[in-house]
């Protein structure tokens, strides 16, 4: 309290002072969470009434699902506004008078707003809701700290819309996937390091002899993303009353960070989280034992060593030295078996409940992405070779591939987990309508099909467009004939991410109606709800 | 809940046995490792290392590994690149010393300056022009016969070269049309006269309260000495033909009213100091065979 309180008065000032109006924007957000957070603890301070929550009732433990709450709306709420903004900016692709010559709606600005909208404001709550909530349960313990849970998901959350507004404002430090500046990036440092310590202190309470698999994917992924932080963003302010730095990188040390960072971003964010997940939800909504402890210890460990040295193939054929790229792309190439460990962990984990994909479309949802991730986790090696490389690198083939990952499975897995905690989190007897959730993986399931199959497409015509020359030795395109070759594609990409679209507001209508029905819909297996959750709200 | 911690049991779908920890109801089975699993595994190991010794790869004190075939990308692309300017040299022998005439008498270097010049257009004039050099509202049409600055072969290697009213090039296309308006030499309804007259040249109808009159006697005195008493246009000046319908900024009312009262003064690059010669006169070419070479 004493430190949002100190934290009031000097952002007053800077307010006040500088010269840049998004930045006295920013300052101001900040005076008003201050405020807003000084006069909540000091509410409950002085309250007599709200008792610190014990930690267990009756010996069970009394689990801290709040924050869950929060970040699992959150997150459906940060994941439609992100899938929007991808239909905006596709569409603008496929027809630039959609910008409509507005700096705000751009697509310069529009881009790094979808980016960090879907995976650092969908999948970011996702995975913070989702740890917190698997961490308690395979623990058996309380989330350690009383105020410290809330303080990650509300200042994580904070971060995002200083992050979006920062876009459309235009403040941007310009580095891909890390665009938001100095202050936004030390109070992510800030808040990401309480959520690390309020993990590992659930983890080291807890009332089990062993740390389940998927906490451990949770650390490294928390572990490693603090670390890619601080490394991609160390900056010199211009002044504290500048939203403008300096980093301390530069030319081709820059961008070897910078795609060491983008990288593990990806590995570590995207894949080491989310096979979290998939560590729990996949079976505990199979109601089958994980396929093979083995697997998973070396899949884990072989993972975390590999992918951390990937990151060069971003710069294949540029001033980065040969060596270098050299061992990026033979990393990656290492990485196909670890990173499809988790692939088999998880299908395999399956067997003995093949039936139940043909009853229940949440699990259906999470087999599928699975099946996604191995295919992305294929592709991506095979692009990290060289000679791929320089077909595939800057063409839409990039974008087709990170979608599928992207979409069939961070956002599929990451719906296959919310599917499931929406009734557990708030104790109804299954979802409002399955038959919803199977439309939902439907429509979504052609758009993603539309969606990568149009990038194959349009990718590998548009490197081979670049790189053709006639028989008397000159460009057989120019760029702007390859730029007018790319119209179809793009019109059928913006039509996929519709129906994603489509399919995540049949999922929030679904959720939402969950919630307000106090009456049980059709479950595939009456059993499926775990025991009711002693919750303290 | 109540079995927790129990003893491996036999998983009896898979016959296999659990590693008998439990975690929120969730067990473990202990199956070994797929053997192709890791048989892809140990083979992509292999193979990186293999790899190594054949490129450059680890970073050493002062240097880095070199691999045993003395690979550089570097080196690549150079002779990549020296292979095509090779290729290119050969072609481009009689390019060099041709005239765009003669190039455009010669079968063979008409072909080769076609395929440089489409390749070079498209790089470089293709923004403005378009790809096909169909021209938009400010940017020429080149498949026209229509010409600001002339059409033969060497008005237009004249134009690429020296572009249009670029500063501090000497030998540059430079013409200025007056702001009638803005500098206060034709009042607002002597404009509207003016720009009904420009009409009436080009067989355009006119607005019905038009003093056409008034828009002849100003056009003679204010127009004609770059564009003629018929408004047939100079290409020696750059003044374009207004009695045609072809038109760079529109013969609409209020874009001839723009012009009259602003002027336009486009600006087109000086190609000289960014393409070689031979480059230029493939251009040369190649825009004087689009449709309107004269």
């Amino acid at each position: 309290m004493l430190i949002a309180a100190a934290c009031v008065l000097p952002l007053i000032v800077i307010a006040a002072l500088t010269e840049n109006s998004g930045y006295a924007f920013h300052a101001m957000l900040g005076v008003l969470a201050s405020a807003a957070a000084v006069i909540l603890i000091a509410n409950r301070c002085f309250d007599g009434s709200v008792p610190v929550e014990p930690q267990e009732i009756d010996g069970k433990p009394n689990y801290n699902m709040g924050p869950v709450k929060f970040a699992t709306v959150a997150a459906m709420v940060w994941g439609i506004a992100g899938f929007t903004v991808g239909l905006l900016i596709a569409s603008q692709l496929a027809f630039p008078v959609l910008n409509f010559d507005l700096p705000w709606i751009n697509f310069g600005r529009m881009r790094p707003l979808h980016t960090s909208a879907v995976i650092f404001a969908f999948g970011g709550n996702v995975l913070i809701g989702t740890s917190f909530y698997v961490v308690q349960r395979t623990c058996r313990a309380r989330l350690a700290g009383i105020l410290s849970p809330w303080f990650v998901v509300l200042g994580y959350n904070f971060f995002i819309v200083i992050a979006g507004t920062g876009y459309l404002l235009g403040i941007t430090q310009g580095k891909e996937y890390a665009e938001p500046e100095w202050y936004a990036d030390l109070w992510l440092t800030v808040v990401w390091v309480v959520y690390l310590l309020v993990f590992l202190g659930t983890v080291m309470k807890r009332r089990e002899p062993h740390i389940y698999v998927a906490n451990w994917f949770y650390l490294g992924f928390i572990l490693t993303i603090a670390v890619l932080h601080i490394g991609n963003n160390v900056a010199v302010p211009v002044s504290l009353l500048s939203p403008r730095s300096y980093g301390l990188w530069s030319g081709v040390q820059d961008a070897m960070f910078q795609w060491w960072y983008g990288h593990n971003a990806v590995g570590f964010f995207l894949t080491a989280g989310f096979l979290a997940i998939m560590y729990y939800f996949v079976p505990k909504r199979a109601e089958r034992p994980i396929y093979s402890y083995r697997l998973s210890i070396i899949h884990f460990w072989a993972l975390i060593f590999i992918y951390i040295w990937a990151g060069p193939h971003h710069l294949h054929y540029t001033a980065l030295p040969d060596w270098a790229q050299t061992l990026g792309m033979t990393f990656s190439i290492m990485l196909w078996m670890p990173s499809w460990g988790g692939m088999i962990n998880g299908i395999m984990t399956l067997s003995g409940a093949w039936d139940r994909l043909r009853t229940d479309p949440v699990l259906r949802m999470m087999v599928v992405s699975l099946a996604f991730y191995g295919m992305s986790t294929f592709e991506g090696p095979l692009m990290s070779i060289k000679a791929v490389n320089g077909l595939s690198h800057y063409t839409d083939w990039t974008i087709g591939h990170v979608h599928s990952g992207a979409l069939g499975w961070v956002a599929y897995i990451s719906f296959g987990a919310i599917y499931c905690l929406v009734p557990w989190l708030w104790n109804r007897k299954g979802l409002y309508s399955l038959k919803l959730v199977s439309w939902h993986f439907w429509i979504s399931t052609l758009g993603i099909v539309f969606y990568i199959t149009a990038m194959w497409v349009s990718g590998i015509l548009q490197g081979l467009m670049w790189r053709a020359y006639t028989s008397l030795g000159f460009l057989e395109y120019s760029f702007i004939e390859t730029v007018a070759a790319m119209h179809p594609f793009y019109v059928i990409r913006a039509m996929g991410g519709a129906l994603f679209l489509i399919g995540a507001l049949i999922m929030a209508f679904n959720l939402w109606m969950t919630v307000r029905s106090e009456s049980a819909a059709e479950m595939p297996r009456s059993d499926e709800a775990p025991a009711p959750l002693a919750m303290a709200v | 809940m109540d079995q927790r911690h129990d003893a491996p049991h036999i998983d009896p779908h898979t016959g296999i046995a659990t590693t008998g920890h439990e975690w929120d109801g969730i067990r473990e089975l202990n199956t070994p490792l797929p053997r192709w699993w890791l048989g892809i595994f140990y083979a992509s190991i292999l193979w990186s290392i293999g790899y190594w010794v054949v490129y450059p790869a680890w970073p050493l004190l002062t240097d880095t590994t070199r691999g045993v075939i003395g690979y550089a990308s570097r080196a690549d692309i150079s002779a990549d690149m020296a292979q095509l300017k090779a290729q290119r040299a050969v072609q481009a022998a009689g390019m060099a010393d041709a005239t765009p005439a003669q190039i455009k008498a010669d079968p063979t270097l008409f072909q080769i300056a076609m395929a440089q010049g489409k390749a070079a257009f498209g790089d470089n004039c293709a923004a403005c022009h378009g790809v096909g050099g169909a021209g938009a509202k400010g940017y020429p049409n080149l498949n026209d016969d229509d010409w600001l600055w002339g059409g033969s072969l060497d008005a237009i290697q004249q134009t690429i070269t020296h572009g249009i009213r670029v500063a501090g090039n000497d030998e540059t296309r430079v013409s200025q049309m007056p702001a009638f308006g803005r500098d206060g030499m034709l009042k607002r309804d002597e404009i509207n006269a003016v720009a009904n007259h420009v009409r009436e040249l080009a067989g355009l109808s006119t607005e019905p309260k038009a003093n056409l009159a008034l828009g002849r006697k100003l056009f003679a005195d204010n127009c004609a000495a770059c564009h003629g008493e018929a408004g047939k246009g100079n290409a020696e000046m750059g003044a374009p033909n207004l009695t045609d319908a072809i038109s760079l900024y529109g013969m609409d009312m209020a874009s001839l009213t723009e012009t009259i009262t602003n002027s336009r003064n486009g600006v087109m690059p000086a190609w000289g100091g960014r393409l070689d010669a031979t480059t230029i006169k493939a251009l040369t070419v190649y825009v004087h065979s689009l449709g309107g070479g004269q």
